[in-house]
């Protein structure tokens, strides 16, 4: 997709996790470590992208909170925050992309991933771009916007409560009748995948981006074998 | 009593990280408090004039399941309370505020509306009062306590039947502040009533009349001079 | 009130498996948000209201003590009376002391967190004094001997054949054989049942939704019409609220007040919203001849300046918990006391502490959908992070967790590790994993596995199968 839109990609080998874990465990420390690891490896470049609104949203909005009394770093972490985009919104929103030439006839629905809806925005970007894809149908849940439950080390931490709400979640995609269910974040979707596939549903779970690149050919759904 | 007092407002300060706010920072605060400037009012009633105010504000109270008869003139007030009475078959007994402008409507005109004058009892099966000002944002009557305007008569009766002059129609609730403090101190109630008593409590099934009034009846007199010639009271 | 919030774990599954509740919790989860949607969508000013509330709350609590000595100064000025209290026991004793001196037998309750919070009702059976709960939902409680489990709606866990249930058994000198199966038959019961106590208690009671300094007054905001039969009939009323309550102005209140309704049940405007300043005036022909302020500080003032502070906005509309998918799974109860959903989850370990309240910030997504609809912005997700903070800090987490946490982050600081060991994972679980493309089981993951598959990976890392096509040269 990126490389479609018209940019070089690189994929900085020093780098290893945003740090959300540790964050939202209260863990402010291994946080800072890891997140000044984030900003060294990715120096230097016009833009990050990531295909994860939650980790996104870590760098953009909770970097600055996190050094908000670290007056050597809080700036390059703002600098920093500005340049980092979740990618369906990079496409659209910094690219311009408003369609795609690939074809997938399939009856889909979207589930909204929680902090790329709430912290980024991301809403209309994987919409406008679905909408050129030929042969394929939205059809929208009214709960598209609901936590599926995964919420990190939550989902381990409250099995019971998550399982209610991903069960919801899935029930719900197949109450639209759709063939696949898309997102943007891959906690969500292993989440999502792994019910459906527990209750032997027939749904396909795909990254958004899978579609819009028109690579469905080259990988299995999510938890299908090869 | 008072050391506890202290205790809290030491309490406050220390985790402000300050001491008790100096003189000239209490009066700035005073002149806040004394401006009581309107923050953001919203354009929907407040970009209305006469008559379409008066409009929304038939319209927002009647979403709310209270009923509004439109009369021309005090006059016909009897006519309505007593209409209105009959046709929701209650009993022609009615408890009214003591007040002036009640006591100037021609209620001999109807004699078999037996009205007494005072507070509400238990027993009243419907009370009838004046109202402070009607808010048309939302549909909302502004109702005051006083001498004259006992506040049980909105409340212990069934039916609750309020007077209200198109002259009295204001805007916003700031506008009902505005016409309150020209009135000298508040009273010791403002009862700011929309629509009848109402309850979700039981699976969030909106059911009327829970302790309130089941019944909020408006008579919306268009014109206060349009009195009849001054026939005795 | 006594709190469960320890045995959160333990409540959640209770309340998971009850299907009464979890049908109730669908009722209030198709009501709430969407009524609140219509309401917003129809009031295009309703964002920079809450920009403006917001405002008004904090320049309210940076200055809180000049703030309530003004509303102090203005409830005497009109005829009434102020109480401090700190505690729990301080406020119990003051109410105590105030029903005592005028020999009250029986207090009429309009809805009070307070009230709940310091466990009024019970102290006062203890001392001879019948409360008798006027809303209908804590009335229903009140019945059942349940803790509210809701802030706006107590009853709101409840399916109405067992309020219908709870009314045949409690309301014994009625006709066993009066048919009782639709909610206006119990909304009518209830009001002939509790009428003739609204005639006849001392005492009223009722909360406080906000306070004006301007015109020393308490503002209640119902839809029933009890709170104010409870403020007006009786010969005193007491006013029980917690220091934050306070607003400036009038027009303050009235800004505040278009946030309330519509955040809460969707309405535009609750059915009676009174505004209360001291007690009856000379030549008034009803209302109470004493009007008591009980102020309850009980934690929040050493809330104040510190990262705590924004909760103090909160004007206790419930959306919060409306919108919480969690709150949604468990229902009110799971919380173990007063306050419940996220607002709950960020206040009761301000209040009773939290090692005792730890699992509430932590059984959350940190979706912020809570957020997004609270009137007075509170970043609730931020102030459970935070107590997440706490925690760790004071090593209240459990040693397995924190082993777990020091191992990843061990690991995810030293990137060459980090992607060898990704690759291995993947090469090790691909391979187990390929017939099948999902595990039924794995080691060390039974909180996932126990109700869902986990997908295999795909028998690569990213990282490595990247590096491979840098090699190749070949772009699509």
């Amino acid at each position: 997709m990126l490389e479609q839109a018209g940019c070089t990609v690189e994929v900085p080998r020093t780098q290893t996790c945003c740090g959300q874990p540790a964050y939202n465990s209260g863990d402010r420390a291994d946080t800072k470590a890891i997140a000044k690891q984030v900003l060294d490896a990715f120096e230097g470049y016009d833009h990050v992208v990531v295909p994860s609104g939650s980790c996104a949203g870590m760098i953009r909005v909770h970097y600055p909170e996190l050094f908000a009394d670290d007056p050597a770093v809080l700036p390059r972490a703002e600098r920093f925050g500005a340049r980092v985009w979740e990618l369906v919104s990079f496409l659209v929103d910094i690219c311009g992309m408003h369609a795609v030439t690939t074809r997938w006839d399939h009856r889909v629905t979207y589930h909204d991933a929680c902090s790329g809806l709430r912290e980024l925005g991301v809403k209309d970007q994987p919409r406008l771009l679905l909408a050129s894809v030929g042969g394929l149908t939205l059809k929208e849940m009214s709960g598209a916007e609901i936590c599926c439950g995964f919420g990190g080390t939550f989902c381990v931490k409250y099995p019971d409560i998550s399982d209610k709400m991903v069960s919801d979640k899935a029930a719900e995609i197949v109450g639209t009748g759709a063939e696949a269910v898309l997102a943007g974040d891959l906690g969500c979707l292993l989440n999502i995948a792994g019910k459906l596939q527990r209750h032997g549903r027939p749904v396909e779970a795909r990254h958004v981006a899978e579609v819009l690149a028109g690579t469905t050919e080259d990988a299995s759904p999510i938890g299908v074998p090869r | 009593m008072s050391e506890t007092r202290e205790q809290i407002l030491a309490g406050i300060r220390r985790s402000l990280k300050r001491g008790r706010l100096d003189a000239a920072r209490e009066t700035e605060l005073r002149e806040h408090v004394a401006a009581h400037r309107r923050n953001l009012v919203p354009a929907r009633a407040a970009a209305l004039a006469d008559p379409r105010r008066v409009d929304l504000f038939v319209g927002m109270a009647e979403e709310v399941q209270a009923t509004v008869a439109r009369v021309i003139s005090p006059a016909a007030v009897p006519e309505e309370v007593a209409r209105y009475l009959a046709a929701e078959n209650l009993p022609a007994d009615l408890v009214r505020a003591p007040d002036p402008s009640l006591d100037d409507i021609l209620w001999d005109a109807r004699p078999l509306l037996r009205i007494r004058r005072g507070r509400a009892e238990a027993g009243d099966t419907a009370s009838l009062t004046p109202c402070f000002a009607a808010i048309a944002e939302t549909g909302t009557l502004m109702l005051i306590s006083g001498a004259e305007t006992p506040t049980t008569l909105n409340f212990l009766p069934d039916t609750h039947i309020v007077l209200v002059y198109a002259d009295q129609v204001v805007a916003t609730y700031e506008d009902g502040w505005d016409r309150l403090r020209t009135n000298g101190r508040m009273p010791r109630a403002v009862n700011f009533i929309t629509g009848p008593s109402r309850t979700g409590d039981i699976e969030q099934r909106i059911e009327l009349g829970a302790h309130g009034p089941r019944r909020l009846h408006i008579v919306l007199v268009d014109d206060r001079q349009k009195a009849s010639d001054g026939e005795g009271k | 009130m006594l709190a469960t919030s320890r045995t959160f774990e333990a409540n959640a599954r209770t309340g998971l498996a009850n299907p009464i509740l979890q049908q109730a919790l669908s009722l209030m989860q198709s009501g709430f948000p969407q009524r609140r949607r219509l309401a917003v969508e129809r009031l295009p000013e309703f964002e920079a209201l809450r920009e403006i509330a917001e405002s008004i709350k904090d320049h309210t609590l940076e200055h809180l003590d000049f703030y309530l000595e003004l509303f102090e100064e203005n409830v005497i000025a009109s005829g009434g009376q102020v109480h401090w209290a700190r505690t729990p026991d301080e406020t119990r004793a003051v109410v105590l002391q105030v029903c005592r001196s005028v020999g009250a037998k029986i207090v009429t309750k309009g809805k009070s967190m307070i009230a709940e919070e310091v466990g009024l009702n019970d102290y006062l059976e203890q001392n001879g004094i019948t409360p008798v709960e006027t809303d209908l939902g804590e009335y229903i409680i009140q019945l059942r001997h349940e803790p509210p489990s809701h802030l706006i709606a107590p009853a709101i866990h409840l399916m109405k054949e067992q309020v219908a249930d709870t009314f045949r058994a409690e309301h014994r000198s009625l006709d066993p054989a009066r048919s009782l199966a639709e909610a206006r038959q119990l909304c009518d019961e209830a009001r002939a049942v509790l009428r003739p106590q609204f005639l006849a208690a001392d005492v009223g009671i009722t909360g406080a939704n906000f306070l004006v300094a301007e015109t020393g007054s308490s503002i209640i905001v119902t839809n029933e019409g009890n709170g104010d039969l409870t403020q007006t009939l009786p010969r005193v009323h007491i006013v029980m609220t917690s220091l934050e309550k306070l607003v400036p102005t009038l027009e303050d209140a009235a800004t505040l007040l278009r946030l309330l309704a519509r955040s809460a049940t969707g309405q535009e405007f609750s059915a009676y919203t009174t505004i209360s300043t001291g007690p009856r005036r000379a030549g008034d022909l009803d209302g109470p001849e004493q009007y008591h302020v009980v102020l309850l500080d009980n934690g929040r003032s050493a809330l104040l300046g510190g990262e705590f502070q924004d909760m103090l906005r909160c004007i206790r509309c419930s959306a919060c918990m409306n919108h919480c998918p969690v709150y949604a799974a468990v229902g009110g109860h799971a919380y173990g006391w007063v306050y419940s959903g996220p607002m709950g989850a960020v206040l009761t370990p301000s209040l009773i502490g939290i090692s005792k309240a730890g699992h509430l910030p932590n059984a959350s997504t940190f979706c912020g959908r809570c957020e997004s609809v609270c009137p007075v912005k509170i970043p609730l997700p931020k102030m459970m992070r935070h107590w997440r903070e706490r925690e760790f800090t004071e090593k209240l987490n459990p040693p397995v967790y924190r082993a777990g946490l020091f191992l990843w982050a061990w690991v995810a600081k030293r990137p060459a590790l980090y992607h060898a060991l990704v690759e291995l994972a993947s090469r090790v679980l691909g391979w187990i994993g390929r017939g099948r493309g999902r595990f039924r089981t794995l080691p060390l993951a039974n909180g996932w596995t126990a109700v869902r598959d986990m997908p295999t990976p795909e028998g690569r890392s990213f990282h490595s199968l990247w590096a491979e096509r840098r090699k190749d040269g070949a772009g699509r």
